[in-house]
């Protein structure tokens, strides 16, 4: 699998609170940006890979963007923690022969379209009938309990969670097409924002974005043909530990210990390379506290030096780790994670709003906290 | 431990959704008691509820009844926007506890200052991971449906 495969189109549709389009049309669009940006005709498209939330299926899309004959596709559970291993199923079916042309993608209309969590009726059987009738209802109660363990065993402080949030806002005020462009944070703003679930407040929360996005993968050999720079799938992973319960954690032996070290486990076993060669990443943030614990999580500190880890600029372009150049979930547009896989492919062409010079490598997670996926990418 | 459910059902809130390996346990609650799923053959306990054994895959189990004291291991204080029930109620402390019986198991619940007190703010400046609290037990109503949930209350107020 290393090295052969690579990304060689992305496309996107703009990202706003309210967009007039369906779900339908705007994936649609995302994936004929990103294969006009490969060079490559639809027809020739034989795979696809979506994951969970998703309500646009690939015979919809197929029938749409005129793809020929589809021989792979295959759709991720969990949410967010999918992104990354829709790239991880494309590559390993070009890798082994079952489709040429992939195609992965995500539209969500997430700002206008209602919260789900506000669904009850789907979402209280197993394990909600633990957690949601006490009014833990939505993603940030679920992972504000976790912050605030965290918070008590290492140390960590609300000044951590704003070194994460300002890195990604600073991004996003680079970036034009970012949903917070024009708004930049202070420490002020955030200390006295409300409250969503305490621990986390307004900011440590991701934005609520109407979009889409996509990518095309194909064979190193067939990449050297396309329009643009290729960038190489060098390793890919996906990470469900043992007695892991997803979002709600607390049954697990020890619950900050999540998805990403297992994801982590594997990527790096695969990799010629290791955390400390990684120029850029781009890191799962529906919340500020996912950084620190998939900073532990990929190997970039140890364990409980998360937090310390985001001082001292540490996540800001010339930092030791720049983190989410686009502005990422929290400040660019929450589209479960997959604007990171793009802005990590715009870095390794050279082409981002705040590039990192000479980027060579760049680490791509998916939600922390649920079973997971991760993508090590290579210029 | 069993201890009395009191007061009138409280409503507007969510009724848990019990599923096949969980019923055993709200029906405990029903009668006042707290009581966690054990293997019968290994005799590790396991919660959530789950048809067989991840330490011995023994099929077997027995419910076996906890002394209902334990210490907050995590909390939030959530604030809206919240549903509609839960909205009229914040902030309130959500916690996990730990189970004085067995630390590895954590249950989810609610904070209150009184057996029969509803859903709502309480004692935000005593929250404080560590604190010891007692279960008691609450029943809450949604048209004819009735259940009986497990809450909190601070062993030192």
């Amino acid at each position: 699998m290393k090295d052969a495969t690579a990304i060689v189109g992305i496309g996107r549709t703009p990202f706003a609170k309210r967009l007039p389009e369906s779900e339908k049309a705007l994936a649609c669009r995302a994936v004929l940006h990103a294969l006009d940006d490969a060079g490559i005709s639809p027809e020739e498209v034989d795979g696809f890979a979506s994951y969970t939330m998703e309500e646009t299926d690939e015979v919809e899309v197929a029938k749409s963007i005129g793809a020929g004959d589809v021989t792979f596709f295959s759709k991720v559970g969990y949410g967010g923690g999918g992104s990354c291993a829709t790239v991880a199923h494309l590559a390993a079916a070009i890798a082994t022969g079952q489709a040429t042309v992939g195609v992965a993608w995500r539209s969500r209309k997430r700002g206008s379209g209602g919260r789900p969590w506000r669904n009850t009726t789907v979402q209280l059987p197993t394990p909600a009938q633990w957690t949601r009738p006490f009014g833990l209802l939505r993603p940030a109660d679920e992972i504000g309990m976790l912050t605030r363990r965290y918070m008590h065993e290492y140390g960590a402080t609300r000044d951590h969670l704003f070194n994460v949030a300002l890195a990604c806002r600073n991004r996003a005020n680079q970036n034009p097409a970012a949903m917070m462009y024009e708004r930049p944070l202070t420490r002020e703003m955030y200390m006295t924002s409300r409250w969503i679930s305490e621990p986390l407040c307004l900011f440590d929360n991701c934005l609520e974005t109407d979009g889409a996005l996509a990518c095309v993968l194909v064979s190193a050999d067939r990449a050297r043909d396309c329009r643009n720079k290729p960038v190489y799938v060098h390793s890919a992973a996906q990470g469900l530990p043992a007695q892991h319960h997803g979002m709600v954690n607390y049954w697990a032996e020890d619950p900050l210990h999540g998805p990403a070290w297992t994801a982590a486990g594997q990527l790096w076993k695969h990799a010629d390379l290791c955390p400390q060669d990684v120029d850029v990443a781009q890191i799962y943030d529906a919340f500020t506290a996912l950084i620190p614990l998939s900073l532990e999580g990929y190997g970039f500190c140890e364990r409980g030096e998360g937090a310390a880890f985001t001082e001292g600029g540490a996540l800001e372009i010339g930092g030791r780790l720049p983190l989410n150049t686009s502005g990422g979930g929290l400040s660019e547009a929450y589209v479960h994670g997959f604007n990171l896989i793009t802005e990590g492919v715009r870095q390794l062409r050279g082409t981002s709003t705040a590039q990192v010079p000479d980027a060579a490598t760049c680490l791509v997670t998916a939600g922390e906290g649920v079973p997971t996926s991760a993508l090590l990418l290579r210029s | 431990m069993t201890s009395a459910v009191t007061g009138p059902p409280e409503t507007g809130l969510l009724l848990p959704v019990p599923d096949d390996d969980g019923a055993p346990f709200w029906s405990y609650t029903a009668d006042g008691e707290l009581r966690v799923q054990t293997c019968s053959r290994c005799g590790k306990r396991r919660f959530p509820p789950r048809p067989c054994c991840p330490h011995c895959q023994s099929f077997e189990s027995e419910w076996q009844p906890m002394s209902g004291r334990g210490r907050i291991w995590s909390y939030v204080v959530a604030h809206p926007p919240l549903l509609p029930g839960y909205a009229e109620a914040a902030p309130y402390p959500v916690l996990v506890v730990e189970l004085a019986d067995d630390p590895a198991i954590r249950l989810v619940g609610n904070l209150v200052g009184a057996p029969d007190a509803p859903l709502g703010p309480t004692a935000a400046e005593r929250l404080r991971i560590g604190a010891p609290v007692r279960v008691v037990f609450r029943e809450v109503a949604d048209g004819e449906r009735r259940m009986t949930v497990p809450r909190w209350m601070l062993e030192r107020p």
